[in-house]
């Protein structure tokens, strides 16, 4: 009886992963969301909030299917590396970053449409390309947002259950995370075991938080927005 | 623009444009377009059509008028219904090939009323923000010697939260014209400047425009700014150009009521020269009223007797007594009645019916010693000089 620290590690670096590979996708997508003039932009909204209140379950069943060898992007994948996507590292975290997609793009976008549209405007009459009023103005003046956003998804991946049995079942060192391994104790009736696992990733979530929260207050501090 | 003439020579020789812009920076602005936009009450079709010079051109009119649309489409901020814009032969916009060139390649600089400092960037870095194509020693260079012919190279290290308005306006003037721009936009950037401050920016400007000859469109409320800057006017009303012309030409002789409105006289009224007195360069107007006429001495204009025009006074020039006033070299002095008072902000708005009904405005001090109050008797004076004149 001790602490999975392979599930542990397993866990960190999802979460990685996914955090950092959604705030280079985040970035464009709540870009659109935040400034697009299109008509139908709400149908986009309504599919990106999606993973918030389905069921991890479902997305998972639909994200296993899409991954397993009768989807395109299946068949493509196993052309490519000669195995399926389902069951594997990658496949847990292309569902994580759908499942997490929300987390992060809400508050991304959230954050560039509080950005005053004056300052977007001076920066185009000064001779800014779009992109360079992107990285130079849009982005420094969110921080805040972005932090939140790349944070949630961070947290949000960490305590994952649904998404990652649907997709990746339960395979140590490849796709056994923390929480399985709490439900896998549970079942096999290991209380004290999983206990300590909980009690572990309970105190390292709040620790993430609370240190993004208060570097975030910092930089709302030192950021004026206005 | 700085204080001694060897600063002017450095920014002078640092920022003069290249070659391509030394074309662009003589030429012309054409505007010909029209643009549907919403005023807060209703939809106006704003008909833009002039021609501006270098130098600074005002756009005066009431908000909603569309001035700040119109600075827009000139920007590229806003798309035009249909027409052209041009700097030169170099065109902005023209509907019918369907050429719209993006914001950040027009070259024309825009100074917004919000003034819009980047707030994460220091003074320097704000203004050095329009000079990203060129190396880092340019840029710096730039950059310093446009914080000095703009007074504010002490605060190049400090964030714009940290400065004051007057030095937000030198920042923001500073930023723009680092760039060297084909045309300058400035939408009543000096609108929240007390009185002093503004007369030393408007006096930089006026210095700047000199050096650098480009078309400036200024929008502005203020009628001493289009008398200290203006070389020509452009009165904007409901999306239409109603005049235009040099200062002196538009604001003293209003040639058609709306422009009269616009420019603050809120008492007009419909009057017949009775007698005339070319000597004194006076005449005297009769203005119909209830219970019989009103006479105005007023200063003298072509028409003989019996013409018909329109006298428009501004109610601020219009002086209360409670007491048959003596002693004046005022002309004009007329027995009536407060029919209402009404605060606004800091003035007060008095109505008083003399036969006619004329606006008044007081200050809450004025309101309070002299116990002003609706039914009180009063005196209105009004100076010859205050009576404007214009044609029916």
């Amino acid at each position: 009886m001790a602490i999975d620290w392979q599930a542990f590690w397993l866990t960190l670096q999802l979460a990685t992963a996914v955090s950092v590979i959604l705030l280079m996708l985040g970035l464009p997508i709540a870009w659109w969301i935040a400034f697009s003039g299109w008509r139908w932009k709400f149908l986009v909204e309504a599919v990106v909030a999606l993973p918030i209140v389905l069921p991890p379950t479902v997305l998972g069943f639909y994200v296993l299917v899409a991954l397993g060898p009768r989807s395109p992007l299946g068949r493509w994948w196993i052309a490519l590396t000669g195995h399926t996507l389902a069951f594997t590292f990658a496949g847990l975290v292309i569902g994580s970053i759908l499942y997490s997609l929300p987390f992060a793009v809400q508050p991304f976008a959230a954050s560039f449409a509080s950005v005053d549209r004056k300052l977007i405007a001076a920066s185009a009459t000064l001779g800014a390309s779009p992109l360079r009023t992107f990285f130079r103005v849009v982005a420094p003046l969110s921080v805040p947002g972005l932090i939140t956003g790349t944070a949630l998804s961070f947290a949000h991946t960490m305590g994952e259950f649904g998404v990652v049995l649907m997709v990746g079942g339960n395979i140590p060192g490849v796709t056994r995370t923390v929480s399985i391994d709490i439900f896998d104790r549970v079942q096999s009736s290991d209380y004290a075991a999983a206990n300590q696992t909980a009690l572990l990733l309970l105190a390292f979530c709040f620790v993430v938080l609370a240190v993004v929260y208060s570097v975030n207050r910092k930089a709302w501090l030192l950021g004026p927005i206005k | 623009m700085s204080g001694s003439p060897s600063d002017e020579r450095t920014t002078g020789t640092v920022s003069s444009p290249v070659s391509v812009q030394d074309k662009i920076a003589v030429a012309l602005l054409d505007v010909a377009f029209r643009k549907r936009f919403a005023a807060p009450s209703q939809e106006f079709v704003l008909e833009a059509e002039f021609r501006a010079g270098p130098g600074f051109t005002i756009l005066f009119g009431p908000s909603g008028a569309g001035k700040t649309t119109l600075l827009d489409c000139v920007a590229g901020l806003a798309k035009p219904d249909s027409g052209r814009i041009a700097i030169g032969d170099r065109v902005l916009f023209d509907a019918a090939p369907g050429i719209d060139v993006p914001v950040s390649k027009r070259s024309v600089g825009y100074v917004f009323q919000s003034l819009s400092l980047f707030p994460h960037l220091t003074v320097e870095k704000n203004v050095q923000y329009g000079l990203a194509h060129f190396p880092q020693v340019e840029r710096t260079t730039r950059g310093s010697a446009v914080l000095q012919a703009f007074r504010i190279a002490h605060l190049a290290k400090r964030y714009p939260r940290e400065i004051s308005g007057g030095e937000s306006q030198r920042t923001a003037l500073a930023r723009t014209l680092v760039t060297d721009p084909a045309v300058l936009l400035l939408d009543e950037p000096l609108a929240a400047l007390d009185a002093p401050t503004k007369a030393k920016i408007i006096d930089d400007l006026r210095q700047w425009n000199q050096d650098h000859r480009i078309p400036i469109l200024h929008v502005t409320h203020s009628r001493e700014e289009v008398f200290a800057l203006g070389e020509r006017v452009i009165v904007l009303d409901a999306g239409r150009i109603v005049s235009q012309g040099t200062p002196h030409e538009v604001m003293e002789a209003p040639q058609q009521e709306t422009v009269a409105q616009l420019l603050g006289f809120e008492n007009i009224f419909d009057a017949i020269v009775e007698t005339v007195s070319p000597q004194r360069g006076t005449m005297a107007c009769r203005v119909a009223g209830d219970g019989g006429p009103v006479l105005l001495e007023t200063p003298l204009v072509r028409g003989g007797v019996g013409s018909t025009l329109r006298v428009g006074i501004r109610a601020g020039d219009i002086l209360l007594a409670t007491a048959p006033p003596v002693g004046l070299s005022a002309r004009n002095v007329i027995p009536g009645r407060i029919t209402s008072l009404e605060q606004r902000d800091v003035i007060v708005s008095a109505r008083v019916k003399c036969r006619v009904e004329m606006e008044v405005h007081l200050t809450l001090a004025a309101r309070d010693s002299l116990q002003l109050a609706p039914g009180r008797e009063v005196w209105l004076v009004i100076k010859t000089h205050s009576c404007f004149l214009m044609r029916r």
